[in-house]
């Protein structure tokens, strides 16, 4: 009567992406403050901090570019960052009102519950990203045409890492008032201490620690992924430190969602 | 008895404070049967082991013949849950929220429409189908739950304290669809709840108390010659 081959699991697939689809054309505000956000950085910020910040010629740019140029791929990836912490704060939100339950009482595999999810929310993340690089384009920052075509792959990536880490936050988190402390010492180191708004020679001049600390941060490694993928460049180093952290992460998220050994035990 | 619900020993801990002690029953086929128990008893805990939101680390599990700690997946799928907090999504219609708890259960798409259809029509949400949950009163929001429920047609049926927030009206309507469904479908129920009076005396009663079965049998003869909002606040000291 049931099926759980391979058909019944794209069908949990197909289905759960459809809810998150359905989920974020009813949340128009979401989807426009997602926007407003790195628009800000990009606009205004930028503009001001053009002066202030002289880049030098580095990989994968073959010339001098001006700074708002610099910042968005890191702007990419400030998207991904936010919606992977939103997605785990409606994980938190959904476990209170119960429709998390409805996904893990359905008899398929676990992780490939939590990955469906994972999978669909990261998809709308790469939406939102592709619609800031559209205005962005319209305000004249533009990469190479095929640059936005290979970039999905490494936004896909990226974006799976950090809803992986939303995943595993959402498993140990309880209660919603948590969360925003977890958020500000969670997004907001991961964020300035990264690639993503100067590049790490810069910090280095500034403090090497800080310089260390920024290149161990996997956020740096996948704003770097999505840097050199917009200039249709492998960045293979980046790739191998994503792809780990996702492997990592997301094996975390299962035991953290595993009812025996997890840390569910704690709180349902 | 292979089908139906049966439970074995179990015990849970959340740390040092112990939740549940050694809890076993079985409810057969057929059988409308009252989990009653005050706040605090185990009941969620209870509920959460048997939808393995939760895993003992001793004890037994059975829902259908179906092993829970051997063959997890058989087991669920075997089980209709009603949870307590409502599980809707509120910005999709009652269709679609049906036909996502269809993909959770793996149902092939071509059978969908048609048994959402047949669950509606059971639970006399039809004419609603395509109204957004948001849109329902409580009662037709926990109708709609209900008839999602059998979606899959479970063989055990569970429902953790359904009638939360409703008005009598809705209630006992609710009470009373629940009773037909294991009567006429031979579903085996099992019913959470602290409140007495939607306990009927031909239901199985099983009274849970400070993690621990105290009660399990017919109501009529458990209660004797007492009512049995009374007889219960014998037993547990506190008002049911």
């Amino acid at each position: 009567m049931t099926g759980f081959g391979i058909k019944g699991h794209l069908g949990i697939l197909r289905a759960v992406i459809g809810r998150e689809f359905l989920r974020f054309v009813h949340q128009r505000e979401r989807f426009i403050a997602a926007l407003v956000r790195p628009l800000v950085w990009l606009l205004v910020f930028a503009a001001g901090f053009r002066a202030a910040l002289g880049l030098s010629i580095i990989p994968p740019y073959q010339t001098y570019i001006t700074y708002e140029t610099y910042i968005v791929p890191g702007l990419c990836g400030m998207i991904l960052l936010f919606n992977g912490m939103q997605s785990s704060l409606s994980l938190v939100y959904d476990r209170e009102m119960g429709s998390m339950r409805l996904l893990l009482t359905s008899p398929f595999p676990r992780w490939w519950l939590l990955f469906s999810r994972l999978l669909g929310s990261t998809a709308i993340s790469i939406l939102q990203v592709y619609t800031f690089l559209a205005v962005a384009a319209g305000f004249g920052i533009t990469m190479p045409p095929m640059g936005y075509v290979a970039a999905l792959p490494a936004l896909a990536l990226a974006g799976l890492m950090l809803g992986a880490l939303g995943l595993v936050l959402s498993s140990f988190i309880r209660q919603l008032e948590n969360f925003a402390g977890v958020m500000n010492f969670v997004i907001f180191p991961m964020f300035f201490l990264s690639s993503a708004l100067y590049p790490l020679w810069k910090m280095a001049e500034s403090s090497e620690l800080l310089h260390d600390i920024c290149a161990a941060n996997p956020f740096t490694h996948a704003v770097e992924l999505i840097r050199f993928a917009l200039y249709l460049q492998l960045n293979l180093p980046a790739l191998g430190w994503v792809s780990l952290s996702v492997a990592v992460l997301m094996g975390a998220a299962v035991w953290g969602y595993d009812p025996a050994r997890g840390l569910m035990k704690r709180k349902t | 008895m292979t089908d139906g619900l049966r439970v074995e020993g179990l015990s849970f801990n959340y740390g040092a404070k112990q939740a549940l002690d050694n809890v076993g029953f079985a409810v057969p086929p057929g059988r409308f049967c009252a989990l009653l128990g005050p706040n605090g008893a185990g009941k969620s805990t209870l509920v959460s082991l048997l939808t393995r939101l939760l895993v003992a680390p001793g004890g037994d599990i059975h829902v259908a013949g179906q092993d829970m700690r051997q063959h997890p997946r058989r087991a669920l799928a075997a089980l209709g849950v009603v949870f307590q907090q409502s599980t809707l999504d509120l910005d999709l219609t009652v269709r679609q929220n049906l036909a996502y708890f269809a993909a959770l259960h793996g149902l092939p798409r071509a059978q969908v429409p048609a048994r959402i259809d047949a669950a509606l029509d059971r639970l006399g949400m039809r004419e609603r189908a395509d109204e957004k949950a948001r849109a329902l009163n409580g009662g037709h929001r926990r109708r709609t739950e209900l008839a999602r429920a059998l979606l899959h047609d479970p063989r055990v049926l569970l429902l953790d304290e359904p009638t939360v927030g409703l008005d009598v009206e809705s209630r006992m309507a609710i009470t009373a669809q629940v009773h037909d469904l294991a009567r006429t479908d031979g579903l085996c129920v099992l019913w959470t709840t602290h409140l007495t009076d939607e306990v009927r005396d031909e239901d199985q009663l099983l009274v849970l108390h400070k993690g621990q079965i105290i009660a399990d049998g017919q109501t009529g003869e458990i209660r004797g010659d007492m009512p049995l909002s009374d007889w219960f606040l014998a037993k547990t000291k506190v008002p049911a």
